[in-house]
């Protein structure tokens, strides 16, 4: 049997076209349009309940998309669901591990079911456990391990059939600082040494800008913005310094050197905006004391997931309440 | 290697990870012999004088109860692996692992198939056991080598059907206490049967309902090959409970598993 499909070279690795799904009259996903090249790491960026999971969850064969279309390593989603398993590692936001089974057998349990030749499994699975720095957990039975360790161990398993696309589904979430960063540097490995297209999803705007080559902004199942970490960070003009003054006099009167400045005369604050550098922050304290003008505090803010949302969706993320005097 | 051979592979991948589980964490096997030896002893020792001196003249021939009562116990094994079935399955379905195998390249049927057949080997492993108990306290079966080898493979069927029903139940139980719970009538209708006394002693509708219900030409088989009373035409219900059981339980766990995308 021929089935001519236009695979080239520069074929994406995921590509998608308005995939929608709905449970019951609740619409989670409306309308995604997605191309990811191979090779490249792609976060979908968004608060909880934006729709993400369901999102990895059709493009990795889970679920079924109500409508729309998608292909995976050159496999349609609907037509080649099994081409499409063959080709992925999927590793959810709770780590989908065999409690029971040590490290190790959990590894071999995945190259049993890849199918690979058990010399082959063996020394993959050895591997894997150095690589990931399990190797003294390696016969501990997994229920026994920390949260970071369980996470390193989901990830080897998703490894172990050497998948071409990853789905990472908030693969830090409720890691600790520390284990995060590591999990942040296997990923970065992941795309230099094997070249594999790996789908993240995350709510923390500084972990799509530390790995992403690409950051897709995904709210109420709409996707509402897409560009590298650059080309966001410039749509939201979120970051600010914010001074707060003694008396409303004070106030009036730093307010008059700063143009574009917001104050709020109940808060006795003043929001200049600023990209948080230092050469910014240095000529707010040079027009201040110009002025001969003093401030009781400052404090530096960053562009965060908050303002990214207020400024491309104009409602902040679903727990907050902070609100834009501007 | 054909898609046949993953499904085989695959299911036997599967298996080995049950049976690791099993040996690992032995307590829910153990809990499967308990019921059913605790139902032996208070069977035989507090209630054996009243209810045996009660059937005298029933098909026992007016043997010790015990080798009435034993085959009817022997049964509740069956059922008692059942729970521990639901329990096992839905356990597994509330964990991400799941989700993992649904994602992967792997047969479908695998992981059912998996759990099943481990099942079914613990479960016949508590009958054995429970078996050489009743043999202990002084069960005397009749039975020929033939007869034997029967009584097993009739027990194995009804642990196969019993065991899909129940991977059925854990698999559309919302939590293990739920699973655990589902089965509960099963293990309820051997006494609804022929199980501790003869049917002919009950009140006319539970008497009916008695005679009708799966498990009593099951007992009535069992008794019949490894006691050499009368089998009659109950070892064709019998037959065709088990196997008419076990396809509902395929069918049905099938569909339950194709429809549940739990997270």
């Amino acid at each position: 049997m021929t089935t001519t499909s236009l695979t080239t070279a520069a074929a994406p690795a995921i590509s998608a076209l308005g995939l929608r799904k709905s449970y019951g009259d609740k619409i989670v996903l409306d309308g995604i349009d997605l191309t990811i090249p191979e090779g490249t790491i792609f976060a979908l960026l968004g608060p909880n309940g934006a729709g993400k999971t369901t999102t990895v969850q059709i493009l990795s064969t889970l679920i079924d998309a109500d409508g729309g279309s998608g292909q995976v390593a050159g496999h349609d989603l609907a037509q080649r669901p099994e081409g499409v398993r063959a080709a992925i590692g999927v590793t959810g936001q709770f780590a989908a591990v065999d409690n029971l089974l040590t490290a190790e057998e959990n590894l071999f349990l995945m190259a049993d079911l890849r199918h690979l030749p058990r010399p082959e499994g063996r020394r993959r699975a050895a591997e894997l456990l150095r690589r990931f720095d399990l190797a003294e957990a390696a016969r501990k039975p997994v229920s026994t391990l920390s949260g970071g360790m369980r996470r390193k161990l989901d990830l080897a398993m998703t490894l172990v059939g050497d998948p071409k696309v990853i789905f990472l589904d908030e693969p830090t979430t409720g890691l600790d600082p520390r284990s995060r960063r590591t999990m942040w540097e296997i990923i970065r490995e992941l795309v230099a040494d094997n070249g594999v297209t790996i789908f993240l999803t995350t709510q923390y705007l500084e972990e799509a800008d530390q790995l992403a080559d690409r950051i897709a902004v995904l709210d109420r199942g709409r996707l509402v913005a897409e560009g590298t970490s650059d080309e966001l960070k410039r749509l939201i003009p979120g970051g600010h310094i914010r001074l707060v003054f003694a008396s409303p006099a004070e106030l009036d009167a730093a307010a008059r050197h700063f143009g574009a400045a917001a104050r709020d005369p109940e808060e006795l604050t003043l929001r200049v905006p600023s990209d948080g550098g230092i050469p910014a922050l240095r000529a707010v304290l040079d027009v201040l004391d110009a002025a001969g003008v003093r401030a009781e505090s400052l404090t530096v803010h960053t562009p965060d997931l908050d303002d990214v949302f207020l400024t491309l969706t104009g409602h902040g993320t679903p727990d907050t309440t902070t609100e834009m005097t501007r | 290697m054909s898609s046949l051979s993953y499904a085989v592979s695959d299911s036997l991948t599967m298996l080995r990870r049950n049976l690791k589980h099993a040996l690992r964490y032995p307590s829910m096997t153990l809990s499967v012999v308990i019921m059913p030896v605790m139902m032996l002893l208070l069977f035989n020792y507090a209630f054996g004088g009243a209810l045996g001196s009660g059937i005298a003249g029933a098909p026992t021939g007016g043997g010790a109860y015990i080798d009435y009562v034993a085959p009817g116990i022997i049964l509740m094994a069956a059922t008692a692996g059942a729970v521990a079935t639901a329990v096992g399955v839905c356990v597994d379905m509330t964990e991400g692992i799941v989700n993992r195998f649904r994602t992967m390249s792997i047969s479908r049927a695998a992981f059912l198939t998996g759990h099943v057949v481990g099942s079914v080997i613990q479960t016949v492993i508590a009958i054995a056991l429970v078996i050489g108990i009743a043999l202990a306290i002084g069960f005397r079966p009749n039975a020929s080598a033939v007869e034997w080898i029967a009584a097993i493979g009739l027990l194995t069927l009804l642990t196969t059907a019993l065991t899909w029903l129940s991977a059925g139940m854990g698999l559309v139980a919302k939590t293990p206490e739920s699973a655990s719970n589902a089965p509960l009538p099963l293990t309820f209708l051997p006494f609804l049967g022929s199980a501790i006394v003869p049917t002919d002693s009950m009140p006319t509708g539970l008497r009916w309902f008695a005679e009708y219900q799966p498990f009593t030409p099951v007992i009535e088989t069992l008794r019949g090959l490894l006691m050499g009373t009368e089998i009659g035409n109950s070892g064709y219900l019998a037959l065709a409970w088990c196997v008419g059981l076990s396809l509902v339980g395929y069918l049905w766990a099938r569909s339950a598993f194709g429809r549940t995308a739990k997270l």
